[in-house]
């Protein structure tokens, strides 16, 4: 797949013909001497639901904080709607963050309000419209997850699932561009995970936004994006289309993809030579 | 949003409590008259030794606060401490032979003016100075007056032991 | 370097970095708080979870307070005499001291760790990150509004214990130990100025700076795991304490 990149000073492609709401470009980022990222590049095409996969602690969340400017690259671009992330100061931040929805990998809802005043949040705090707007808007976005009928309970009273499903109608009730989404089929029943999977579809077609979504569900994701990377050591080491990657030579893609105990990432942990430890006597436990 | 009604009520409550009880601490407890905001006029008095007084001690005339110790200075000249007194001008007739003396409040109790009016007809005016003082009881001097009236009286007269109180 | 001494300067160090961090945070928080007031409704709520919520303890402890220091009062002034000065002692020692530092205390305990509990929860469930996200500061929508409601409520905490504490030592004093009335009263009133009462709520008012912004704190920058939540609350009353103590120190030296 091939992605086209901002040209260096970051305006020269006016922002409607680009192709990709978001670019990475050459991105390092490490936290507390741990390396995390080293090089990355990562477009984002618009309209099209895009996964990033790899194996845990690859920092996959670490990268959507990267697009929200949250955390800040330590070398590279990070352009979101040909803006530079790193050059914008807070207000300006602040305004790219309003076009941007995420979904946290526990819904991440406020536990002193109820669903309808947590999916409201965004529209109370950012807009002053009359309460019969901000009602029916809210209620329309929770009808679109189908908790519309949930509206008054409080997020302790909700299932994972549920609580994941209004975290989303929080998400869009802003319209936003851009959708991410952290690891949004952990730890859900299959039920509620092809309930996800087709919000995470049509959302993206019927609203005509861009979609991230972080997982390491292979199976889950191949059957709803549009194009894929897979992270692994801080880079980017295979991408395309599900099939593309199904049939990628690399030994790493082929063990992720196919779910394989062994190859390149080993089943054992480092240790000492196993017949050695066993005859070993002065190593008395 | 229903809850929010009690919350505000609530605070509302603990608030209306919380200044209750400043306005109990602040009236009930403390000295009545806060301060002299009345109008008030200046006295001087000389003192050998005052003692414990400290500024903002009462001044009493029978008991009832007419002023404050306004502020103790030390005069280099006349080698006596100079205390300044302010009293309210609502008691203006104060004779100006009256005496003021340090007295101690009680066993424990902090050191204040006294004043025992005189006979003049003639009254104190801002800035007169009161001439009859009685300075603090200082305790080795009742001590060493005692030891030497005991002594002067073993001297002069044999038998009866001299009781001086 | 190893061993003990290695031990203390690392500490050390990290004290003195929790010291400059809480610092910067305290200045964010002190800033933006004139801005946080124009939202009353929030802060509002945080006087009702810090203060109203409080009262209960705060009036059985000053209560319980007043009346041991009736006891004891009486015993003592009754060794010299004196126990008219039941009232003016009681009065004064609740006022300059036992009154601010108690509550603080047990603000501390109470509402400082509710804080911080809270916070760090929200910290630990990305209700935070959340926020920013949503571009919503949490500074400003959910952790000055705290802080401005741990302030009003100190010093109001304060007078209510102050008071209660009273009616204790003259439940104890008066009805019980046989002290006159009129004396305890007249003596207290005799004794104690506006100042001692502005004394006791300015020790009020600042230890309930300390103890919010220490509360706020330790919860906003609570490790995101059930643990790092534990741990903060810990943190929190035990600094609390220590500070409110070294501040009593300091105030009283200023004010006397």
């Amino acid at each position: 797949m091939s992605h086209s990149h901002p040209t260096a000073d970051g305006a020269a492609t006016p922002i409607a013909d680009d192709p990709n709401l978001a670019v990475l470009t050459g991105v390092d980022y490490s936290i507390g001497g741990k390396e995390i990222f080293r090089g990355l590049d990562i477009g984002i095409r618009r309209g099209a639901v895009t996964a990033i996969m790899g194996p845990s602690g690859t920092g996959k969340t670490t990268l959507l904080r990267l697009i929200t400017g949250q955390l800040r690259a330590a070398a590279g671009s990070v352009v979101v709607d040909g803006r530079d992330v790193a050059s914008l100061d807070r207000r300006e931040l602040y305004a790219l963050r309003r076009k941007i929805g995420m979904l946290f990998q526990n819904g991440a809802l406020l536990t002193d309000l109820d669903v309808f005043e947590n999916v409201a949040f965004p529209l109370r705090e950012h807009a002053r419209l009359p309460e019969r707007l901000v009602r029916n808007l809210v209620l329309t976005k929770l009808h679109a997850v189908g908790l519309r009928g949930a509206a008054r309970l409080m997020p302790q009273q909700l299932s994972g699932g549920m609580a994941r499903r209004v975290a989303l109608a929080r998400a869009i009730v802003m319209d936003p561009d851009i959708l991410l989404y952290d690891e949004p089929f952990a730890g859900l029943d299959p039920i509620s995970m092809g309930v996800v999977m087709r919000l995470i579809r049509s959302l993206n077609d019927a609203l005509g936004i861009s979609s991230v979504v972080v997982t390491h569900d292979v199976r889950e994701i191949s059957q709803i994006a549009d194009a894929s990377y897979i992270l692994s050591d801080g880079r980017v080491v295979a991408s395309g289309t599900p099939t593309e990657l199904r049939e990628h030579p690399s030994p790493i893609v082929h063990q992720f993809m196919e779910g394989l105990a062994d190859g390149p990432v080993s089943f054992h942990y480092p240790a000492p030579d196993y017949r050695g430890q066993l005859l070993d006597r002065s190593e008395v436990a | 949003m229903r809850p929010s009604r009690a919350i505000d009520l609530s605070t509302g409550l603990f608030v209306l409590l919380g200044f209750a009880a400043i306005l109990f601490l602040v009236t009930q407890i403390t000295n009545r008259e806060f301060s002299l905001r009345s109008e008030t006029y200046r006295l001087q008095a000389q003192f050998d030794n005052v003692g414990g007084l400290k500024a903002g001690a009462p001044v009493s005339m029978a008991g009832v606060t007419i002023g404050r110790v306004e502020s103790i200075g030390y005069d280099m000249n006349l080698f006596k401490a100079v205390v300044t007194l302010r009293i309210d001008a609502n008691y203006d007739q104060i004779p100006n032979d009256s005496d003021a003396s340090i007295l101690t409040a009680g066993l424990l109790g902090g050191q204040y003016i006294g004043i025992s009016p005189g006979g003049s007809d003639e009254s104190f005016r801002d800035g007169d100075r009161v001439e009859f003082v009685q300075d603090a009881i200082v305790l080795e001097n009742l001590i060493s007056k005692y030891l030497f009236s005991q002594a002067g009286s073993r001297d002069s007269n044999a038998e009866a032991p001299a009781t001086t109180e | 370097m190893t061993g003990l001494p290695g031990e203390l300067i690392a500490s050390l160090g990290g004290f003195l970095e929790r010291l400059g961090a809480m610092t910067r945070f305290a200045g964010q928080v002190l800033w933006q708080s004139p801005a946080a007031l124009l939202r009353p409704r929030l802060v509002v709520e945080q006087v009702y979870n810090s203060g109203a919520l409080s009262l209960v303890i705060i009036m059985t402890c000053g209560l319980f307070v007043g009346m041991v220091l009736g006891l004891q009062g009486h015993d003592l002034l009754q060794r010299f005499g004196s126990e008219e000065a039941l009232g003016t002692g009681a009065a004064l020692s609740l006022l300059k001291e036992l009154g601010p530092v108690v509550t603080a205390l047990l603000f501390a305990g109470r509402a400082g760790t509710a804080l911080a509990s809270e916070l760090g929860l929200m910290r630990a469930t990305d209700q935070l990150s959340a926020m920013e996200v949503m571009a919503v500061d949490p500074m400003r929508r959910v952790v000055v509004p705290r802080f401005l409601g741990g302030v009003i409520s100190m010093p109001l905490l304060t007078a209510v214990f102050i008071a209660v504490a009273l009616f204790g030592v003259q439940l104890v004093g008066v009805q019980l130990l046989g002290v006159d009335q009129g004396q305890f009263w007249s003596q207290m009133r005799g004794a104690v100025e506006l100042g001692d009462v502005a004394e006791g709520l300015i020790k009020g008012l600042v230890f309930g700076v300390a103890c919010s912004l220490i509360a706020v704190f330790e919860g906003y920058n609570a490790q995101p795991t059930a643990e790092g939540v534990g741990r903060a609350t810990t943190r929190t009353v035990v600094i609390s304490a220590v500070v409110t103590l070294v501040l009593d120190y300091i105030l009283t030296v200023l004010m006397l």
